[in-house]
């Protein structure tokens, strides 16, 4: 097997798929944010097998660049998600987001 | 570039990102969702990104995944509850794999070069950082400020 | 050294300064630091203030300056500087040396304030806003620092704020000297319209050296800083902030009256005197004129008045108005060196005074009333060895009290003023009078027996309090050394000559006649208060003129219906134009507005308000509808996404 530019990009494709996954089907808050950090980490694997593989090289890292504001910002997210989850906790006792539907129009 | 090593890697990775989705038990799914990403470093550093890499460790298997087992521990008395699956959701999965997949075969303008791992010095990346990447730089860290200070009053007791 | 030290003379102001800010910084709570910064502080400024103090005596002349520019607007720049001269460098010292003093005591004065260590901070920065006024080399950076010193003198006099007379006193200091003020700061701006700089010294180009560029305008200039001066000093119009002042604590007394607030307008008179002493024919000019006579006018009113106060601090405040209008009568008739000198020795005995009535009412537990004292001879012997000290200083006792020998300077300049005799013989007039009410004062509070048995408990204050007391004493018979005819040194360091020694001046008949005069106050106070009781004799004698007398010749109450009422009054006629006439046409205008509003109130429910209604019913119907798409949940939204991307596959996939 030749690890081609297509290969990595069906490996991100399912790594999206099961983060996705992760996200839709789990009813502990927890999860949407672990299923959120799996997206984004296939969207990273995408960025650095394009820059790797693409037929002009620029003279700056771009791909690496991308990746690392990408991780940066995840960070951010995560960091804010994980406090949304204790707030939400502490407010209803619960983190199953079936019951969290005060947004209910 | 060693075709096992690589199959090696992406079973792992899949395997370990299965586990972390799938896993009724909350901490091992967030075990396993660290595991995880030390197979998606070994990608980067297969790709000739070891920096990107180590990164990805640290703020990953470090941090996030420390920070996802604090709130499972200060959520203790939901974690262990049978939230059960849906599996509508399962479905959408596939669907949307399946797309992917097939947009991905289709496009035939991918470049198919075998690649060659030219390895990106730090140097190189805390120049660009430094030049052309100053402003996004800047703003990533009021970002990250305003994120941590955004957490911290979220988090804070109301009364004290 | 010698150059660093007139470079950096900033650091004196600057050092209290730092120190209240820093103790401001600890909290309410930490009084062991505060003390220790507060008196840190000022140790250290009187050490630097020695070290500026020390190359001033080499060289006559002494004159160091440092200027800079503040700012800049367009072609025009502000400079600013700070300056270090015999006049400066003896102030700093004396500043320092009493404030310090003044530190120490209130240590044990005002231990059982809650606001102990706000306490210091004020003083603090009290005690560097004077030393600020001391040392600029500019108009405008002394008019800066002067008002600094109106603020702490504000936030001191109104230190125990839950009192209202201390409230209103330190609203009546602020205000009474803010007139004062004004004339000064009107003065600043036409001496800058004449002459284009504020500095003092320049090197050639400094105000104070170009006097007669300002032609006539210097008259006018220097009465309007005169306003100023006269306003802080306490001269007569504005004296009547003074007495009031004495609400504060007694430290606070202190320092106003001896080391920083009243000296400040001494000391800029004598710092701008160039302006005061332009064009002058034979040494005398109009506006000096001016100054003698109020000098005059205030040291005789306030002497009278002390005579009939039965508060322990307000005779020591009156008797500062009075000594304040010596100096300037001094400083009028040119006596420049004559009053500085009174000036320096006041501020030691004067401090002794204040310390030692502060002793006293520590003692008696906050009893102010000197009727009600007595026999506090032998139960406060220290307070009363020093006491006795300050008083025959500041009844001028020759020899052996400095304030002897200064006062006999000030009479001297007095006697050859050119223009009138009438000041020297009513100042002879003032010098009985301090005799006998300093006589009368001490015959009160530590002679004869108690009255009121308020002796009962008295004590002697800790030593905290009395070493100050001992030191202050000492430097104020210890400065005549400095100060005889025989041996006249600071006279010469402040006129940069040099000093001779000639034993033959000691004598003079001058000095007889003080001595005479002085004898006769005291020996009247002793006869006349020997027996007193609760009832001053005067009272009995002449009740009608110790009434006038008592109630401060009426001047408050002068001042209450004539220019108070006059403000009443147009305000009263302003609150009558409001009312009836400004008020009547916004009236008329609002009524035209509420005629129009009813118009356009018709016209816009009738007709636009209903159009608007029927589209909002349609919006709200709308709005109702899609709100059911919201279940709430927050991942059937995610699952929509997903959905809309597949969405978009099967659409590309059709597509091609």
């Amino acid at each position: 097997m030749i690890a081609t530019l297509q290969i990595f990009l069906i490996i991100s494709a399912a790594l999206f798929s099961i983060g996705l996954l992760a996200a839709l089907s789990r009813r502990h808050a927890i999860f949407i944010l672990i299923g959120i950090e799996m997206m984004l980490a296939a969207a990273n694997l995408n960025f650095i097998a394009f820059w790797q593989f693409s037929p002009v090289r620029a003279p700056q890292p771009v791909g690496v660049m991308f990746v690392i504001f990408t991780i940066a910002i995840a960070a951010a997210e995560a960091a804010v998600g994980l406090a949304m989850v204790i707030a939400v906790y502490r407010h209803f006792r619960t983190t199953n987001v079936d019951q969290l539907t005060r947004l209910k129009g | 570039m060693n075709s096992v090593a690589f199959a090696v890697i992406a079973i792992f990775t899949l395997v370990f990102a299965v586990a972390a989705a799938t896993n009724p038990r909350l901490m091992h799914a967030a075990l396993s969702f660290a595991v995880m990403f030390v197979g998606i470093a070994a990608f980067f550093f297969l790709l000739g990104a070891e920096f990107v890499g180590l990164v990805q460790i640290f703020v990953y298997v470090g941090a996030v995944a420390v920070l996802i087992v604090f709130t499972i521990l200060l959520t203790r008395r939901d974690a262990e509850e049978r939230h059960g699956f849906k599996w509508g959701g399962v479905v959408v999965a596939i669907g949307v794999f399946v797309g992917l997949v097939w947009a991905i075969l289709k496009t035939n303008s991918l470049p198919t070069l075998p690649y060659l791992v030219k390895a990106v010095t730090v140097k190189e990346i805390g120049t660009t950082l430094m030049t052309q990447d100053v402003w996004p730089l800047m703003c990533v860290g009021v970002l990250l400020t305003a994120a941590l200070i955004g957490a911290l009053v979220l988090v804070m007791e109301d009364e004290p | 050294m010698t150059d660093w030290i007139t470079r950096n003379v900033w650091l004196v102001p600057a050092t209290p300064i730092v120190a209240a800010l820093l103790i401001l910084g600890f909290g309410k709570h930490a009084r062991r630091a505060a003390t220790g910064v507060a008196i840190l502080g000022q140790i250290a400024a009187l050490i630097v203030s020695t070290c500026a103090f020390v190359p001033t005596l080499h060289s006559h002349e002494f004159r160091a300056f440092e200027n800079f520019t503040w700012f800049t607007f367009g072609e025009q720049s502000l400079r600013i500087g700070f300056v270090l001269d015999p006049l400066a460098a003896a102030m700093m010292v004396m500043i320092t040396l009493v404030g310090l003093c003044i530190f120490v005591f209130s240590l044990g004065y005002m231990a059982d304030d809650k606001n102990f260590s706000r306490f210091f901070a004020y003083l603090s920065f009290f005690s560097g806003a004077m030393l600020g006024v001391v040392v600029a080399n500019s108009l405008l950076l002394l008019f800066v620092f002067w008002e600094l010193v109106g603020l702490a003198s504000y936030l001191l006099i109104g230190f125990w704020i839950e009192r209202p007379s201390a409230a209103a006193a330190a609203k009546k200091a602020f205000i009474t000297t803010r007139i004062g003020d004004m004339g000064f700061f009107l003065g600043i701006l036409w001496l800058y319209h004449q002459s284009g700089t504020l500095l003092f010294y320049d090197g050639g180009h400094g105000c104070l050296e170009n006097v007669a560029l300002l032609g006539a305008s210097s008259t006018f200039i220097a009465l309007l800083i005169f306003c100023g001066a006269a306003g802080k000093s306490g001269q007569f119009p504005l004296h009547v902030w003074l007495p009031d002042a004495m609400e504060g604590p007694t430290p606070v007394s202190a320092l106003i009256h001896a080391a920083t607030m009243v000296a400040a307008g001494v000391f800029l008179v004598a710092r701008v005197y160039p302006i005061f002493s332009a064009g002058a024919v034979n040494g005398v000019t109009s506006s000096l004129i001016v100054v003698v006579w109020i000098g005059v006018v205030t040291g005789l009113m306030a002497a009278l008045i002390a005579v009939a106060q039965s508060d322990i601090k307000r005779i020591l405040a009156y008797s500062t108005v009075s000594q304040l209008g010596l100096m300037m009568v001094s400083l009028g008739v040119g006596g420049v060196a004559a009053g500085i000198m009174h000036l320096l020795a006041h501020g030691f005995f004067k401090a002794l005074l204040f310390l030692g009535a502060g002793s006293v009412i520590h003692g008696l537990h906050h009893e102010q009333d000197i009727r009600k004292m007595g026999g506090l001879r032998k139960l406060m012997p220290v307070t009363f060895a020093t006491y006795a000290v300050g008083m025959l200083a500041l009844s001028g006792v020759p020899f052996f009290f400095s304030g002897g020998w200064t006062k006999e300077e000030v009479l001297h300049a007095t006697s050859h003023w050119p223009s009138s005799h009438v000041p020297y013989f009513l100042l002879l007039l003032g010098v009985v009078l301090t005799a006998l009410y300093m006589t009368r004062q001490v015959m009160y509070v530590f002679f004869g027996s108690s009255r009121a048995g308020s002796d009962h408990h008295a004590h002697e204050s800790p030593s905290v309090m009395t070493v100050p007391l001992i030191i202050l004493a000492l430097c104020a018979i210890g400065l005549s050394i400095f100060l005889t005819p025989a041996w006249p040194w600071l006279e010469s360091y402040l006129l940069g000559h040099e000093a001779h020694i000639d034993a033959h001046l000691l004598l003079q008949p001058m000095i007889l006649v003080s001595l005479v005069l002085v004898g006769a106050g005291i020996g009247l106070g002793f006869w006349l208060y020997r027996r007193a009781g609760e009832v001053d004799p005067l009272q009995q004698k002449v009740p009608a003129v110790y009434r006038f007398l008592e109630n401060k010749m009426w001047i408050d109450e002068i001042y209450e219906h004539t220019i108070l009422a006059l403000a009443a009054f147009a305000s009263r006629v302003s609150d009558w134009m409001d009312r009836y006439i400004w008020d009547g046409l916004v009236r008329v205008i609002g009524g035209i507005g509420q005629i129009f509003g009813a118009l356009t109130k018709g016209a816009d429910e009738g007709v636009i308000n209903a159009g608007v209604d029927e589209t909002t019913v349609g919006a709200r119907g709308v709005g109702r509808a899609m709100s059911r798409l919201h279940s709430g949940q927050i991942q059937i939204y995610l699952g929509v996404i997903a959905l809309g991307m597949l969405a978009l596959f099967l659409f590309y996939a059709w597509l091609t």
